[in-house]
């Protein structure tokens, strides 16, 4: 009874601990005076109103959104075709190339940032948002292949070489047998990748400039010292992405049950 | 692609995927480590930037701060996560555990800027910590929390407590009951069967998390540029300041190529516990 009681304790002071900014973050999202600082003056929508008619802020929500959209479907895809070569088909130095693919994995995203902007910078191009979505394709491709070569199993070969006996070409038996037979884990890389662009930061930071993300806006604002405002557009965030995460999670535990 | 050999099939779907790692990721870097050898403003060819970075004490510091940071952050959220993550595998009900367990990585999702942005809310002059703590009559003059290397550590070990806790829980579901079980047979106490059986079968999830964790805190900016302020900096700051103030692409690049330095030393120390398999 005492251990329970202790780990009920415990439990609570690190749910606490988890929870405090958040709760912190979007209670004063709604405060209706001008600092998000107690005593708490509202609820307001006031802060709200402010962000949404915020032309650089709803820009830089429309960019993310695009931004994210793009690269996680492009890094799936190549994802994809790169766990379904190396797990179906004999390729010489296959582990090697396993090994370069994930290798970004171990890779701060900071580095990854600066070795682009070295490279953009000698080869003349300009900062852009172009630039800053090839960062996060390389940020989020390790990952995607992760999860959907680890889905790879030999049930599904055996499913596949079923296909081509019985006359399906290579193309026909990857978009309408193997494609299918994985779905949960393309979506699963598709919602994983979105979520990690969407709340990208440094990357963005070093590779765009006028036209940028939305994280870089709120950085931007960060300048203006405590705000509701930023409190706000805070908030907006944190929700797309637990709406992100809760299909994710709904997605991978349907996967699991079947 | 019908008509192809198999193996050209395989190669032609792997090659987006390589060309791309290469040029984007393995051209870029090799790039860094070649401009690091030709600082700004010398004469060409030259280790000046090393040679600053080990002979200049400001810079040694960065990256002293940043392991210290790192290492107190994996330590203090290890033994905050770990009876966390025991306490969700194996007191609370089997049917309710999804539910703790998502709501224990729910802030997770939220971005570095505005999750760091929150605690600043709650550890400013004028924040939540200090309000609640004079309103109670315990403090007469706010303290200051922010702007400090424990608020950088707060920071950090709020978000990698989450990530910490997902490990560790998957680990400790992998173990089969009877383990524990067969221990209790044969004598071994709780807290002994705790030590030489939970222990060291979880210790994989362990290193998972540490290296993870090791990894993502010490390449950080927004945290200690956010929490931590300027009164001591990381090795990102640093980084980030030969750009941002001295343009100075060729320095940020030698630092760029030490902290990879130190994260792939890190990875060769724990690289035996990090497999990713098939299943």
């Amino acid at each position: 009874m005492m251990a329970r009681i202790v780990s009920a304790v415990y439990a609570a002071l690190i749910y606490g601990f988890i929870f405090l900014p958040v709760a912190v973050l979007v209670l004063f999202s709604f405060q209706g005076t001008l600092f998000p600082i107690p005593p708490f003056n509202g609820p307001s929508l006031r802060w709200y109103g402010a962000v949404l008619s915020d032309q650089r802020l709803t820009d830089g929500l429309v960019n993310s959104l695009l931004v994210a959209f793009i690269t996680s479907a492009l890094a799936t895809i190549m994802g994809f075709l790169s766990a379904w070569a190396l797990a179906r088909f004999w390729l010489p130095a296959s582990a090697m190339i396993r090994g370069i693919i994930t290798l970004p994995l171990t890779v701060s995203y900071l580095i990854i940032g600066m070795g682009l902007l070295v490279m953009f910078n000698l080869a003349g191009l300009p900062r852009s948002l172009f630039a800053a979505g090839i960062g996060h394709i390389v940020i989020n491709l390790p990952l995607c292949f992760a999860i959907i070569y680890s889905q790879m199993g030999a049930h599904q070969a055996n499913i596949e070489r079923a296909a081509r006996d019985l006359g399906a070409g290579e193309l026909r038996v990857l978009t309408l047998v193997t494609a299918p037979m994985l779905w949960p884990a393309l979506f699963a890389s598709f919602f994983l990748a979105f979520t990690f662009s969407w709340d990208e930061f440094i990357i963005s930071f070093l590779l765009t400039r006028f036209d940028t993300t939305l994280p870089v806006e709120i950085w931007n604002m960060l300048r203006a010292g405590l705000n509701p405002k930023t409190n706000a557009a805070g908030s907006l965030v944190f929700g797309v992405s637990i709406v992100l995460a809760i299909v994710f999670e709904i997605v991978a535990f349907r996967k699991r049950v079947a | 692609m019908t008509g192809l050999p198999k193996n050209s099939t395989g190669w032609f779907c792997v090659t987006p995927a390589l060309l791309f790692t290469l040029l984007f990721f393995v051209l870029p870097f090799l790039g860094m480590a070649v401009l690091s050898l030709f600082p700004k403003g010398g004469e060409g060819f030259g280790f000046e930037n090393y040679a600053q970075f080990f002979g200049n004490p400001s810079y040694w510091r960065a990256l002293v701060n940043s392991l210290e940071v790192t290492a107190i952050v994996t330590a203090v959220s290890i033994l905050l996560a770990y009876p966390f993550a025991w306490i969700l595998a194996n007191v609370v009900p089997e049917r309710w555990q999804r539910l703790a367990l998502m709501l224990a990585v729910l802030p997770f999702w939220t971005s570095y800027v505005v999750r760091s942005y929150s605690w600043l809310l709650v550890l400013a002059e004028n924040g939540v910590i200090n309000q609640m703590l004079m309103g109670s009559g315990m403090l007469s003059a706010p303290v200051q929390l922010a702007n400090s290397r424990a608020a950088t550590v707060i920071g950090f070990v709020h978000f990698f407590v989450m990530l910490l806790t997902l490990t560790i829980y998957a680990n400790l579901k992998q173990l089969p009951p009877n383990y524990r079980k067969a221990a209790a047979d044969l004598g071994a106490g709780p807290v002994s069967a705790f030590i030489h059986i939970i222990l060291p079968l979880t210790l994989p999830g362990i290193m998972v998390g540490a290296f993870l964790t090791f990894v993502l805190a010490i390449g950080d900016y927004i945290t200690p540029q956010i929490l931590g302020g300027n009164n001591e900096l990381l090795l990102p700051q640093l980084i980030m300041m030969q750009i941002g103030r001295r343009g100075d692409f060729s320095s940020a690049s030698a630092l760029s190529v030490i902290l990879m330095a130190v994260v792939t030393i890190a990875y060769l120390a724990s690289a035996r516990w990090l497999k990713i398999e098939r299943t």
